[in-house]
């Protein structure tokens, strides 16, 4: 499917990814796309960062399909995801497209944990199509990816909601998709419609409180007990919950998870 | 008891290893799981040098060998796996009379330390894997160890029993109750002797500590508690008390969104018992002292290398994880085991290791595709030898390095079954990354990824090293070693 190409690119990845920035020229090298050509040995340095980042958004969504995800694989992954835009927002190839979907106010911080790691085990069952092969379309219009798309704001940090990083979702890949926020916007459509004010959280899923006594004690635990994952999925703590307690916050969490069947 | 160490006195060679025992079925598919029963069920007598192809398979993976260690006196040695289940082997006591076959390690036990269990609060599989086996240090005839998955500690007991009691006066010999009648005089039960019987007892069963995976146990040298490490908190168990245990760390957040750093490994200090260490995700080590405070958040001392800038990478700080830390016998250093090192460090200094090795350096440019096919989070152990001179650690390819220290030699050894044969020294080996390549050379590019050594453990006293190979367990042993009896 892409799967050579997708192989082809981690090859160029790792030259480049050795020390730094370094460019160096790779032997036998071939064309990724047809469209690099002599004049620059590998692809850009942001496209290697790009493919990178979406390759590690794959992972964390893949991840959610085991059985219990590693939680050290997955810190490690969504920092690496961090490192990434960070860099991506000095260097201001950070893009932000204006999106389709309902205003939904952007957050101010870089992408956390939650957001990266986001499991959708509803959008998992449905496509197992690797990422991969789509990867390497997002490199049809390589050179667009400095060059400015239309950006709402170019100062800020603008946090999608949900970063699945479901490229794979794009079943039509379009050219010029390079760009990494056109996929997320699709992705924030989807979260949108699951679940209107809450941000997921990964790491809540395996964080549960119900060694804690409190939250026993107040029965709310056979409120959760279910069958299938995804009312699981959205454990979740509201973002703007500043508790410091634990218990409140875990109780928060289940309020959520209450209103969330309730709604279901 | 020979007590040669490797290295020996400056000028020497390093020692010679060669196979001493191979136990595990052969390999077909590396990554089927094929019954390690087979070579299980081989004579004790009968040495394992012999590969025992098996005739079935048993469900896949199974039998993947998760955990090895050798208990204090060497004595006996007990591995995990995949499925549950703890092997014990019982080194053979020195015979005058076989000097060339005493050493051998059979089994002594097996058993079925957890099950599988589901979750059914978060509709999740609590898979049986053992991810650890501590020994606790023999105070009577009986030996005890823990085991865990990744949710409970349990804590076996090993008794032998080689006697039995005969000649009751109310039961016979099946132990029905005899007919009274019949009884027409006393007799005082005596002891006979009777095959041995190895039995094996759940003692105590440390449930429900953990919300997340548990990933270290390690015994106080007060042999009175232990403690069990998981993603984000570090528990303290006293031995005899199941129903409540002691939090000393917890670095989860209070919000979840904010975690970027989990605790990978940790280990009592072998003399301090108020000492401990625990290694995080990050690549830094934190020495506690459980005289400062309940909670042991602030740690008394920080051991953190500064990042080299000129080969930061995307996936600098993957690789500095640290996957494995232990303390050296004599306490006064910590090794560590991250990616593509391990380190020596001083217990004094925190600022940098004082001896850095490099355990496969040539994967540096090869990262990205480790990262894909996530070999990069990959956890490998890491061991001293007796005397704190040399270090080993496993890497790809069925390879496994060791570093001497104080000659600063190392040598990369393989353990698969073409190139030991039984008694014959290992070859050292050699990974060439381009440029000039000799003979038996294997290039990075061949390296076999899916045949990594995560688990490898160094007898307490001798040159004696058990490696776990997926699903083999190779024994090898120093060649004068095992020639001075």
């Amino acid at each position: 499917m892409g799967e050579e190409e997708g192989v082809h690119q981690t090859q160029l990845l790792d030259t480049m990814f050795v020390r730094g920035l370094k460019r160096k020229c790779f032997d036998g090298e071939e064309d990724v796309e047809g469209t690099l050509a002599g004049i620059k040995a590998i692809p850009s340095y942001n496209l290697q960062r790009q493919s990178l980042l979406d390759m590690s958004l794959v992972k964390l969504q893949l991840c959610h399909m085991l059985v219990e995800p590693n939680l050290c694989r997955s810190v490690l992954i969504a920092n690496t995801v961090r490192q990434i835009q960070e860099e991506m927002t000095q260097d201001g190839t950070w893009q932000m497209i204006s999106t389709q979907s309902t205003g939904q106010t952007s957050l101010d911080r870089l992408v956390s944990t939650d957001i990266l790691c986001r499991s959708s085990r509803e959008q998992a069952e449905g496509k197992h199509v690797p990422g991969y092969g789509t990867l390497s379309k997002d490199f049809e219009g390589d050179e667009g990816q400095d060059s400015s798309e239309t950006m709402s704001t170019a100062s800020s940090v603008q946090a999608p909601r949900n970063l699945q990083g479901n490229v794979w979702e794009m079943e039509n890949p379009q050219e010029n998709k390079g760009n990494f926020q056109k996929s997320l916007d699709q992705i924030f459509e989807t979260l949108e419609n699951k679940s209107p004010n809450s941000v997921e959280d990964l790491f809540s899923e395996v964080d549960n409180s119900y060694y804690d006594l409190d939250t026993m004690l107040t029965g709310m635990m056979s409120n959760t007990k279910m069958g299938h994952c995804d009312g699981l999925e959205t454990f979740s703590s509201p973002t703007n919950t500043a508790s410091n307690s634990n218990c409140k916050s875990d109780l928060n969490e289940l309020d959520h998870i209450v209103e969330i069947l309730v709604e279901s | 008891m020979s007590h040669k160490q490797a290295g020996g006195p400056a000028g020497e060679s390093a020692a010679d290893w060669c196979l001493y025992q191979l136990n595990g079925a052969a390999e077909f598919e590396v990554s089927e799981g094929i019954a390690r029963a087979a070579a299980m069920q081989a004579s004790p007598h009968c040495p394992a040098n012999v590969p025992q192809p098996s005739s079935e398979e048993v469900t896949s993976g199974a039998d993947i060998i998760s955990t090895v260690e050798f208990n204090h006196t060497g004595e006996l040695l007990a591995t995990g796996d995949k499925g549950g289940r703890v092997v014990i082997f019982q080194r053979e006591p020195e015979s005058k009379n076989e000097p060339y076959n005493q050493g051998e390690y059979n089994v002594y036990s097996t058993f079925q330390s957890h099950e599988p269990e589901f979750d059914y609060l978060k509709s999740l599989e609590i898979e049986e894997k053992i991810n650890k086996i501590k020994w606790l240090p023999q105070q009577n005839a009986a030996h005890s160890l823990l085991s865990t998955n990744d949710k409970t500690i349990k804590l076996w007991k090993i008794t032998e029993r080689d006697k039995r009691p005969e000649g009751y006066n109310l039961k016979d010999e099946e132990g029905k109750l005899k007919d009274l009648s019949t009884v027409t005089s006393l007799q005082v039960p005596v002891l006979k002797p009777m095959d041995l019987m190895v039995e094996v007892t759940p003692r105590r069963i440390f449930a429900n500590g953990h919300t997340y995976h548990v990933n270290s146990i390690s015994v106080n040298s007060d042999c009175e508690t232990y403690m069990s490490a998981d993603d984000l908190r570090i528990n303290l168990w006293h031995l005899a008390i199941t129903d409540r245990s002691f939090n000393i760390v917890d670095i989860k957040p209070a919000n979840m969104e904010d975690l970027t750093e989990v605790i990978t490994a940790s280990e009592f200090h072998p003399h301090h018992c108020n000492l401990f260490v625990y290694s995080s995700s990050k690549g830094s080590l934190r020495l506690c002292d459980m005289r400062a405070s309940a909670l042991c958040d602030k740690h008394s001392k920080l051991y953190e290398e500064p990042e080299d800038p000129s080969n930061r990478s995307f996936f600098s700080e993957i690789i500095s994880s640290v996957s494995d830390v232990k303390f050296s016998h004599s306490g006064r250093y910590m090794l560590t085991r991250d990616y593509l090192t391990v380190k020596v460090w001083d217990l004094n200094m925190e600022t940098k290791p004082v001896e850095t090795y490099q355990v496969h350096d040539y994967l540096r440019s090869k990262l990205c595709s480790l990262y894909e096919n996530d070999c990069i989070f990959d956890k490998f152990e890491c061991a001293w030898n007796g005397s704190d001179s040399v270090i080993m650690t496993g890497a790809y390819n069925n390879f496994f390095r060791m570093f001497d220290r104080n000659t600063k030699r190392d040598v990369t050894l393989e353990a698969s079954r073409e190139s030991s044969k039984p008694r014959a020294i290992l070859k050292p080996r050699r990974v060439c990354v381009g440029g000039k390549r000799r003979k038996d050379d294997i290039s990075v590019d061949s390296l076999d990824f899916t045949k990594k050594i995560l688990h490898t453990a160094w007898h307490p006293t001798e040159n004696i090293i058990a490696i776990a190979a997926t699903n083999n367990l190779y024994i090898f042993q120093d060649k004068v070693n095992s020639e001075m009896h």
